[in-house]
């Protein structure tokens, strides 16, 4: 079974993750992702129609906690290990071509 | 170009999704607070913060709400169902995703129906579903406070993990020449709805509900729906019937030119009533969806969901009729109270006392149109029902005319304090007789013309004296005993 990852696909995501690619590294990943997801497909081999996907490590559902509030952090706490902060917020660099 | 000679030629269809923040005590995933209004990052932790190794737990409350809103709305309950994660970078989210539903929506297939000038509308429900709200950024150095010209954004995550529940309609079309009041009335109608379920305080003001506005046009009679824009977040019932009709009007002018129209998210200007483009749809967004790895499904029991469904409230439209036949509304009166939007507004009113016909009349009669005049919501303005309340009982009670009453509700509006306060600080009171019998003298003495037409019987000539007596007494006369002086004195 064949996924063909291809170049263009490893470079496309590498762009939506942020991350920084040189073109060998491009060819070098595209090889090995396409490698990594073929023995993944393996499981397709076997999953029958009556085999749901599986959804979560733990067969469980329906986990809540009541709506009951606890102590937050407090904004210093909060603020302590940002990269940058001005005042009690969260300093992060001008967002261009969007408006929040 | 008008909005009615667009939709002469022109069939609109809308798209509308609301975005309702829950009224839980608690975040969706975390037990921070949500309490609108506190100083910047005090409810944060870990799980909101997105932290290494924090690990989110699902707030039953938001379900069971999320769940009530999809019985109100007749929706299908899914048996099964998961969150996802959307994937974006953006410092609204700490995390670098949202935790929001992709394709197995918690609520599906439902309706509402609205009523627009006596004909009813079924807008239908393509989904309800749960997600976390984001954080509120401050852009610094632009001039306005919007990103064009900042150096820099501050974050605030308070906001950030509030549930949010996203109601999308499917396309409605066959409104014509009503879209833009159709939408109004949908949203009127879905924040009456939500708010009787006690699920929100639906304050648009605050942002506990948005909404975004789909428009496209088609020529009439055609089937297939032309491009849509994407109007967001605009925050009044108001605005949400301009928002329509400036894109309406907008698109129009492009079609009519031989243009096309371009699909892409645009932003509403209160100030002006006109959108403008932001991101374009072309470079669409890729938010890589996926299964939430960090959250175990929902499955919410059949016999749980029945409960609920036995629990409901009356629907709105109901709840507006019991209204009305315990006050004694007409139809027509309730329908013009709703269209105006002041039912809950007359309601509080009446519960602080006030006679329901003067409830209503202050509402109907003068606050919506001072609301207009200055392009806000009538739940806007800087009066209360229990303001209103006591200025009608004074009234009631003859301590003031209905001039002078005006007078009190307009410096209350001013932000001049509570009633009495206000009464007691200009030193506003009714005419005495004695002050009275001077002025209706004057009057007939000032117009022996008018005077001598009444004497001949003609009571209809009585207007201009009354108009001069109140005059003569800066307003604080009561017309009705002015009228009988007159009367007295030239029958």
């Amino acid at each position: 079974m064949t996924t063909a990852i291809t170049r263009e696909d490893v470079a496309h995501l590498a762009r939506l993750a942020r991350i920084a690619m040189t073109d060998d590294e491009l060819d070098a990943l595209a090889a090995q992702l396409d490698v990594i997801l073929g023995a993944v497909a393996r499981v397709q081999e076997v999953a029958a129609a009556d085999i749901p996907p599986t959804s979560h490590s733990l067969d469980l559902s329906n986990v809540y906690r009541p709506d009951e509030p606890v102590p937050s952090l407090g904004a210093a706490a909060a603020v302590a290990a940002a990269p940058a902060a001005e005042g009690d917020r969260f300093r992060v660099p001008r967002i261009l071509d969007e408006e929040a | 170009m008008s909005y009615d000679d667009v939709l002469d030629r022109y069939d609109p269809v809308l798209g509308l999704e609301t975005h309702v923040e829950l009224g839980t005590v608690t975040k969706l995933f975390c037990g921070c607070s949500t309490v609108f209004g506190a100083e910047p990052n005090t409810q944060v932790c870990p799980v909101c913060l997105g932290l290494p190794g924090s690990l989110p737990v699902t707030n039953a409350a938001a379900i069971d709400y999320t769940v009530r809103i999809g019985l109100a709305l007749h929706c299908r309950i899914a048996e099964w169902c998961r969150f996802a994660r959307k994937n974006y970078f953006y410092p609204d989210m700490p995390k670098n995703y949202q935790v929001s539903q992709y394709d197995e929506p918690l609520c599906v297939d439902g309706y509402l129906d609205v009523d627009v000038d006596g004909e009813t509308f079924r807008i239908a429900i393509e989904r309800v579903h749960l997600e976390e709200d984001t954080g509120k950024s401050m852009h610094v150095g632009g001039s306005t406070g919007r990103i064009h010209g900042a150096t820099h954004s501050l974050v605030d995550y308070n906001r950030a993990g509030i549930p949010l529940v996203e109601i999308v309609t499917k396309p409605i079309a066959g409104t014509g020449h009503r879209a833009a009041a159709v939408a109004r009335a949908y949203v009127t109608e879905l924040r009456d709805l939500l708010r009787g379920l006690g699920v929100s305080d639906v304050r648009m003001e605050q942002g506990s509900l948005r909404c975004d506005v789909n428009v496209s046009l088609m020529p009439r009679g055609a089937t297939e729906f032309g491009t849509r824009s994407e109007t967001k977040n605009v925050n009044s019932l108001r605005s949400v019937e301009r928002a329509v009709r400036y894109e309406v009007e907008r698109q129009a002018s492009r079609l009519d030119a031989g243009e096309r129209v371009v699909q892409e998210t645009r932003h509403f200007h209160e100030d002006t009533g006109t959108t403008s483009p932001g991101r374009s749809k072309e470079e669409a967004q890729d938010y890589r969806y996926f299964p939430e790895p960090d959250l175990v499904p929902i499955a919410p029991a059949p016999e749980w969901v029945e409960q609920l469904r036995a629990t409901l409230p009356a629907p709105p439209s109901v709840a507006r009729k019991q209204f009305a036949t315990e006050h004694g509304f007409t139809d027509l009166e309730l329908t013009q109270m709703t269209n105006a939007g002041v039912v809950e507004l007359v309601r509080e009113t009446i519960a602080a006392g006030a006679a329901p016909g003067k409830a209503r009349g202050w509402w109907l009669g003068y606050l919506v149109g001072r609301a207009n005049d200055a392009g806000v919501e009538a739940a806007s303005l800087a009066i209360t029902p229990a303001q209103v309340a006591r200025v009608s009982a004074l009234e009631d009670d003859g301590t003031l005319t209905n001039k002078l009453a005006r007078q009190v509700v307009e410096a209350v509006l001013a932000g001049e304090g509570e009633p009495d306060a206000v009464i007691e600080a200009h030193g506003w009171k009714v005419a005495g007789e004695d002050e009275l019998v001077a002025a209706v003298d004057g009057a007939i003495a000032s117009m022996p013309d008018v005077a001598g037409k009444v004497r001949d019987g003609n009571q209809g000539a009585l207007g201009p004296l009354v108009g001069a007596v109140m005059k003569a007494t800066g307003g604080s006369a009561d017309a009705k005993r002015a009228r009988e002086l007159l009367l007295e004195r030239l029958g």
